[in-house]
């Protein structure tokens, strides 16, 4: 079975996030970038299974600018089999990319879509959904453990009351959460190897696609800077302030 | 000219950087508190670095190392350079002069090295003979087959961690225009040769947790085939082979640097005094812009000049300046760093006194700041004739 792959190029979740003094968007100019943590994951699931003798090939795909190469690359440093590149200097909204991915899993054909749950740039958390809804697949959302056997798949999902499990029938697309696994490092044997995995290239316009943005951005602004916090004499203070000010009880 | 590092140069960097603040900094404080890298972590490092392939990275590829060129090594040992020295030596680079094996010496000492069973350290230093090496009163005297060994090293890396030896050892003397000389000898030893004796060294202010070593030899007998490359050519091998050791300083240097560096800006940014950040104040703010450019102009020489060195032609001088500029650059950097932090600076609590002790000890070892400001003099007066 082919594993589809979606990784997406994101400032570094370690850098100061700075915004643009015209308020246009974020700086990302001079910024290091790096692939988003839960698609980092969603390659290791993928790699993992292929390790397992599940996956047969996994295969790595972005869409961006042309700079999404060098994701694709660390994906494939990380043991990903090859890539396809989608490079546009459109500022892609989650249902353009759900539409590309859409395109690319009908031209590759795999048996499932491991991707992260959300980029930790936008946190739009849509593209996944998106996707399974365009392809008419099954779904299963915030992942944190996946079994795959006569063709569905186990998964364990995080939800806000606690964990949920669901048997998903394949093809499907499964976006995965924080506590799937852990990453591994790009190994050097891996990262000379993954100079010569091929990338494929399609643009937008290959496959069909308007990537044109619907969505006009006005203003983006830093979150107020956050308040000191204050203490109570009583717990009965504590309560009559949650309930009046804060209004939370 | 391109500046820019490939794909593969960034993802190796990437990957070491995460390996080193993963796998090393949780162990950081309590190495410098106990001396000593505790057997399990050392261990877990080390069979890490050898699933990752950045074991043995600077060995070629063909003999199962990582056939990192100089350049991508030197950025490698950069991200090692962020963390404890005595921690980033369990990602272990086998000397270079083991590159000189013969096949037969190969099969025992290089390859089980470069896999990781083995492990070498190697000894020129002794008590009389620092910077002054052809000083050294080792001697390894033929006898029939063998060579009988005498005398004592000392400020010997590693050697608790290793079980063999590169040793040097004068070998008899032989005349030159400029007067009689020492021939120096490289012989393989291993440590359970009788004779040999491997003892605990001094305890220094930097790189705890990292330990020096005396070696003593006593009547420490090995056969003939112990010998490392040809006899009397113990210098021409430590040049060909050693040359990129001072760049292994010189970058190590800049990577504690910039962890010193990242963690002043951040400090200078978030504490505040007088009502704002101590950064705005110009006192500290042209610290932290000197600092910045010190530590650029140092990584420019070390890459410079790992570059030459994979063109076959890096000069003394290229290593020297390399090495000269950004160990006194780490010096400067780290006291900086203290400055800055203020009395925090100097507690255990935070790792900037650290960075401050160890880097003090950059300016002596692999050549002395005054060393290589000889080589560097001397190959601009050459020419001349003076």
């Amino acid at each position: 079975m082919k594993v589809l792959v979606p990784v997406k190029r994101v400032l570094d979740p370690y850098v100061k996030v700075r915004v643009k003094q015209d308020k246009s968007g974020v700086d990302l100019s001079n910024a290091k970038m790096a692939m988003n943590p839960f698609c980092e994951i969603a390659v290791e699931q993928a790699v993992r299974l292929k390790e397992q003798g599940v996956a047969s090939e996994v295969v790595v795909v972005s869409a961006g600018p042309q700079q999404s190469q060098e994701t694709l690359r660390t994906g494939l440093a990380m043991g990903a089999d090859r890539g396809v590149l989608i490079p546009t200097d459109v500022a892609l909204e989650p249902l353009a990319i759900a539409k590309l991915l859409k395109a690319v899993v009908d031209k590759e054909d795999p048996g499932l879509v491991l991707m992260g749950k959300q980029a930790v740039d936008g946190d739009n958390n849509q593209t996944g959904q998106m996707l399974a809804a365009l392809l008419g697949w099954a779904q299963g959302t915030f992942i944190s453990k996946v079994e795959l056997q006569d063709g569905a798949a186990q998964v364990t999902r995080e939800i806000d009351g606690g964990l949920e499990t669901l048997q998903v029938k394949l093809p499907a697309v499964l976006t995965v959460d924080l506590r799937l696994c852990e990453p591994r490092y790009a190994s050097l044997p891996n990262i000379m190897k993954a100079k010569k995995k091929p990338i494929d290239t399609h643009s937008p316009e290959d496959l069909g696609v308007d990537v044109t943005p619907r969505l006009q951005v006005s203003r983006v602004e830093e979150p107020p800077a956050r308040q000191a916090g204050i203490k109570v004499e009583s717990v009965q203070e504590l309560v009559k302030k949650l309930h009046e000010e804060a209004k939370v009880i | 000219m391109d500046f820019a590092p490939t794909t593969e140069q960034e993802l190796v960097v990437d990957s070491v950087r995460k390996f080193v603040e993963q796998e090393c900094y949780p162990h950081e404080q309590e190495v410098e508190r106990t001396e000593t890298v505790p057997a399990e972590v050392g261990e877990a490092i080390r069979r890490k670095a050898i699933e990752n392939g950045f074991y043995a990275a600077n060995m070629p590829a063909e003999l199962g190392g990582g056939g990192l060129d100089t350049l991508t090594m030197t950025m490698m040992e950069r991200e090692l350079g962020r963390t404890s020295f005595a921690l980033q030596a369990f990602v272990h680079r086998p000397s270079n002069i083991l590159r000189a094996c013969n096949d037969e010496q190969a099969e025992r000492y290089l390859h089980p090295t470069i896999r990781g069973e083995r492990m070498d350290c190697l000894a020129m230093t002794e008590p009389g003979a620092g910077s002054d090496l052809r000083g050294m009163k080792t001697t390894a005297v033929r006898d029939g087959g063998d060579w009988v060994i005498n005398g004592t090293k000392h400020f010997i890396s590693h050697a608790d961690l290793a079980d063999y030896t590169v040793l040097f050892a004068a070998t008899g003397e032989e005349e030159t225009p400029r007067g009689k000389r020492k021939k120096i000898t490289t012989f393989l030893v291993d440590h359970d040769t009788p004779g040999l004796e491997v003892r605990e060294g001094y305890r220094s202010v930097s790189h705890r947790g990292y330990h020096n070593c005396i070696l003593n030899f006593d009547d420490c007998r090995v056969p003939a085939r112990q010998v490392l490359g040809e006899e009397g050519a113990g210098f021409d091998l430590a040049n060909t082979w050693l040359s990129a050791s001072r760049l292994t300083v010189g970058t190590m240097c800049v990577g504690r640097a910039r962890r010193a560096h990242e963690m002043s800006v951040e400090w200078s940014a978030s504490r505040k005094q007088f009502g704002q950040p101590i950064g705005r104040f110009q006192g500290t703010g042209f610290k932290l812009a000197d600092m910045a450019t010190e530590i650029e102009a140092a990584e420019m020489l070390c890459l410079r000049a790992a570059w030459l060195h994979d063109q076959g032609r890096m000069s003394d001088q290229d290593a020297a300046m390399a090495k000269l500029f950004a160990s006194e650059m780490l010096a400067r950097v780290t006291d900086n760093a203290v400055q800055i932090y203020g009395g925090m600076g100097l507690m255990d609590e935070l790792p900037i006194e650290r960075f401050w002790r160890d880097a003090r000890l950059e300016r002596i070892w692999d050549g002395t700041s005054e060393i290589q400001r000889h080589i560097i003099a001397r190959s601009l007066l050459r020419p001349h004739g003076a």
